[in-house]
């Protein structure tokens, strides 16, 4: 059969905020682009996103600046984000968002005609630029405005809107492919892109020297979740096979409110500015139990009685903020814990008020979609009643590692940006952190990609035979007549939600081990009914490739770390270690994806300017003793 | 609280295909979606249906329930009764490729026709100062999903092939529209819609407002507003600039 064949200098895998930013970036620099995505253009995760984008900008609070959202970011991240992608990402985040203003986008504003920025989790002022709760489709609508803009600008002076930037949309990439030849270094570099067409499923080849990644999280490992089936941990995959290494993986966000009724929407988000608009959370004893839950290490950031709390929102000189505003995962273990202790609404919640906080209109402003969203899947009318919530999987904190200023992955060639990268957030990620990540560091891959492109002496050419090879093992699922790939799927689900989970131990992860290793077996043998035109089961039974090869990650991550840090909660390890701290697990992978290997790698440390950002009384509750008297040095200098 | 429900679903590619009847669980809760993908997942494995978010977020789930353009994912089962038999199509306007999925490249050819939104080049970024008011219109207009709902709906390019070539459909119509109204726009986009992309053909039906998941009044604040300004501007074409550098200045102030 016929594979279709295209030539580009860069590829661009994933249309959300991150692919679309490198996109554009890789264009403008005069680079022939695509962007390939699983949904139509302008449907990626990056939608979904409400709260908002985070960044220093100062418009409502003036005090904000760029070392107060790096310190923000670190602390959320419990210390062991990678400091110079937070760094960079606290610094360029104010040009990336006004950006997006002069290519469109109408952000909400404030009295005097600035963007407005709202509060947020973990945040110390309003920082989140918004539109309403539906900023994600703000961002994408706009960055995919900006794609049209350049094609139209490329039909006027090439005649050919596609000259310069295509989108192949519905189109998924099953493997990288690289030239191993000698001018490429030992390991080899980038040399295309392998995938199939979901609409007639026929098979597509990309020769390009350099590939972004940008395909987003893993969600879908999970059975409670907010992510959608996009979320198979695609290029987590694409990159470990390519002989790239992942950071973090056993760090994943859940967020501490998703829908808990009705069943068919658990888990679909309901978004944190509930809680930064006023919403206050509460058991079944009417108790707002978040100020039982202030960790030892917030102990003097938080308010400590609700009237403080409540104070807060209108006078933040005075007032310490609420805990429900803690970091997502603090709340989420609060919500566990109560629940657990049998002080849950009826469906398995807890209760997430905000009628008794704001006027009825005001709800409606403000969080409209929320508000739609309630009353049109579970019948709740949320200016009038409570909601109930619980903790949901969201976010991955671990993904691709990569070189901070250019994104650049081990492979020469290979790029990553978005959620799929690692590193950014550290442990756990602060809300809001992510659209603004996915622009910064979305323009750094790409001018990245771009650079590299340049810099090559050799196009690297895609052997034939890994042509071969691809497209057999996309073909496979078809020529089978195996286990429905259904429940592989869902069996892998429910292993990881129930033994990888928000609360972690020795024997159950050891046990989800063992279990991954069995649905291993089993995906190999599944089998797809039906022909190649669109065909969600042969879709599925090749993303489960991927979903157990990233679950396996996960755990194996998860049973190494011994100690308890934002997204990792061990029981058998309650606390925080300052010597885990500065150690990364560092996973690899066969390129047949049989053997997945976890390293330990020290994290480098801080740069001088950068820690003495942080007061020493905060720096004793992460760092070790050691760590500590450098930084005595450092400061008496 | 599960019942056995009968659905209808269209199946076939190419051109081609018939409605087949399935009888199906249905729990407390759930919406169409819900019951396409339970099919999906165990009867029709290669059941084809685009979705995303389950939220109503992502405009991708469009289909036609009971001959009605809905989100599958919107739609609770509650609406129905549990003996009446559900039938789902695909939409309508646009070709289908398999089942309940369908080619909507049109729509992306028509976004592709409107001319961008251009700022004045002496605004730099960070500059721009709008008031909450003055973004509000095109506001309503950018929440629009781009579910295609409403230009499957719109009788204009409904069942007429032949219009579709010089009409941008309600949502892109819209867009025009929304640009008009941004307070930085500079691109004088009246005569263009008349003339270019069919705002002329629009004869104020108000389907398209009817099937709009995000409840954004197309006709009476885009529609209309723009047919009334495309007529001032053939009597009086003042009347535009002096609109359009009032409106910059009073926002900019
Ligand atoms: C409900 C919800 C609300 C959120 N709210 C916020 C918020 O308010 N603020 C915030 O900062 N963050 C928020 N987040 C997080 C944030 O939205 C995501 O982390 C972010 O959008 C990810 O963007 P991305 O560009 O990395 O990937 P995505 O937007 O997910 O895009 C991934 C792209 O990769 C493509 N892709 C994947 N695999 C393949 C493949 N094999 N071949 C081809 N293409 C592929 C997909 O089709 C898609 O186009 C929210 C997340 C959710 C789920
Ligand atoms: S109001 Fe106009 S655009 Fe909308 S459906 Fe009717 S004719 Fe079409
Ligand atoms: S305007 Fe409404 S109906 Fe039309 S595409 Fe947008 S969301 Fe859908
Ligand atoms: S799945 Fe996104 S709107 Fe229905």
């Amino acid at each position: 059969m016929e594979i279709e064949r295209h030539e580009y200098d860069v590829v661009v895998i994933g249309a959300g905020g991150a692919g679309l930013r490198a996109a554009i970036e890789a264009r403008q620099q005069g680079k022939r682009t695509a962007i390939v995505c699983k949904s139509l253009f302008g449907k990626a995760h990056t939608v979904m996103a409400e709260g908002g984008a985070a960044a220093a900008m100062g418009n409502v609070n003036s005090d904000d600046n760029w070392m107060v959202h790096f310190r923000d970011t670190m602390r959320g991240g419990k210390f062991l984000n990678n400091w110079r992608m937070a760094e960079l990402h606290a610094k360029e985040a104010p040009d990336r968002v006004w950006e997006l203003e002069a290519w469109g986008a109408l952000f909400d504003r404030t009295k005097d005609g600035k963007i407005s920025q709202r509060n947020f989790g973990g945040h110390e002022y309003p920082r989140l630029a918004h539109v309403g709760d539906r900023t994600g489709l703000e961002m994408i609508r706009t960055l995919q405005q900006r794609v049209v803009a350049l094609q139209q600008e490329d039909e006027r002076l090439h005649g050919d809107a596609e000259a310069y930037i295509k989108v192949f949309a519905e189109c998924t990439i099953t493997r990288l492919l690289k030239d191993h030849g000698p001018a490429h270094g030992p390991g080899g570099a980038i040399a295309g892109a392998f995938g199939y067409w979901r609409e007639h499923g026929r098979l597509i080849l990309f020769d390009a020297p350099a590939v972004v990644l940008a395909t987003g999280g893993i969600g879908k490992s999970y059975v409670v979740t907010s992510n959608s089936w996009e979320y198979t941990g695609d290029g987590h995959a694409l990159a470990l096979l390519a002989g790239a290494k992942l950071i973090n993986m056993e760090f994943i966000q859940f967020h501490p409110t998703g829908m808990v009724w009705p069943p068919s929407v658990r888990g679909i988000l309901v978004t944190e500015s509930v809680r930064g608009d006023g919403g206050v959370l509460r058991n079944s004893e009417g108790r707002r139990f978040m100020f039982d839950y202030i960790p030892e290490v917030f102990k003097d950031k938080y308010a400590t009685t609700e009237e403080e709390g409540d104070r807060w929102y209108t006078d933040q000189a005075n007032n310490r903020r609420p805990p429900e505003l803690l970091p997502r995962d603090e709340v989420a273990r609060a919500i566990n814990a109560e629940v657990k202790a049998g002080r849950g609404s009826p469906q398995g919640g807890v209760y997430l008020d905000v009628s008794t906080r704001l006027p009825a209109a005001e709800i409606v402003r403000r969080l409209p979609s929320m508000h739609h969203q309630f009353k049109e899947l579970a019948d709740v009318d949320i200016t009038a009643e409570p909601m109930q919530v619980g903790p949901t999987c969201h976010y991955i904190m671990g993904g691709v590692e990569v070189d901070a200023d250019t994104g650049a992955a081990a492979v020469p060639g290979l790029f990553a940006a978005g959620e799929v990268s690692g590193g950014m957030h550290g442990s756990n990620r602060l809300g809001g952190n992510s659209l603004s990540d996915l622009l910064v560091f979305g323009r750094r891959a790409g001018a990245g990609a771009a650079a590299y492109v340049d810099r090559l002496a050799a196009r690297p050419s895609v052997p034939e035979e890994s042509v071969a090879a691809a497209r057999t093992e996309a073909l496979a699922p078809l020529e089978r007549s195996g286990e429905n790939p259904y429940e592989v799927h869902q069996e892998l689900q429910r292993t990881m939600n129930e033994l990888v989970g928000i609360i972690r131990n020795a024997d159950e992860v050891t046990e989800a081990l063992e279990a991954v290793g069995k649905l291993k077996e089993r995906a190999r043998n599944v089998g797809a009914a039906g022909g190649r035109i669109y065909n969600p089961g042969w879709h599925l039974a090749l993303d489960l490739r991927n979903m157990l090869l990233v679950s396996e990650c996960v755990a194996r991550a998860a049973l190494l770390r011994e100690e308890s840090r934002g997204g990792h909660t061990r029981d058998d390890f309650p606390g925080m270690s300052a010597e885990w701290r500065r150690r990364l697990l560092v996973c690899g992978a066969s390129p047949d994806g049989s053997a997945v290997t976890v390293e330990e790698k020290v994290q480098p440390a801080m740069r001088d300017d950068l820690i003495t950002l942080f007061d020493r009384a905060e720096l004793e509750k992460y760092i070790t003793s050691e760590e500590l008297a450098d930084f005595d040095a450092l400061v008496k200098e | 609280m599960s019942y056995k429900a009968k659905f209808r679903v269209w199946r076939g590619e190419g051109g081609e295909g018939r409605l087949e009847d399935f009888t199906v669980e249905v729990n407390e809760g759930e919406v169409v979606l819900d019951i396409i993908h339970r099919l999906q997942a165990t009867q029709a494995p290669d059941l084809a249906v685009r979705w995303n978010c389950k939220a109503g977020k992502c405009g991708s789930c469009s289909m036609e329930i009971n001959g009605k353009p809905r989100l599958g994912c919107m739609t609770r089962m509650s609406t129905f009764t549990e003996d009446e038999t559900i039938t789902v199509t695909p939409m309508r306007t646009f070709p289908v490729i398999k089942d309940l999925v369908t080619d909507v490249s049109f729509n992306y050819q028509k976004a592709r026709e409107i001319p961008s939104f251009t700022p004045p080049a002496d605004v730099k970024p960070g500059e721009y100062r709008m008031q909450q008011i003055d973004v509000e219109r095109s506001q309503e207009f950018r929440k629009c999903i781009e579910c295609f709902m409403c230009n499957n709906v719109c009788h204009v390019i409904r069942d007429h092939e032949e219009n579709k070539p010089g009409f941008a459909g309600p949502r892109f119509l819209m867009r025009i529209a929304e640009l008009d109204m941004h307070p930085y726009d500079v691109v004088d986009r009246k005569d263009a819609a008349q003339e270019e992309h069919g705002l002329g053909y629009c004869n104020i039906t108000k389907c398209c407002t009817e099937v709009c998941p995000e409840h954004i009044k197309i006709t009476d604040n885009a529609l209309i507003p723009m047919k009334e300004r495309v007529v001032d501007r053939k009597y009086d074409p003042l009347v535009w600039l002096g609109n359009k550098i009032f409106k910059r200045s009073g926002s900019k102030s």
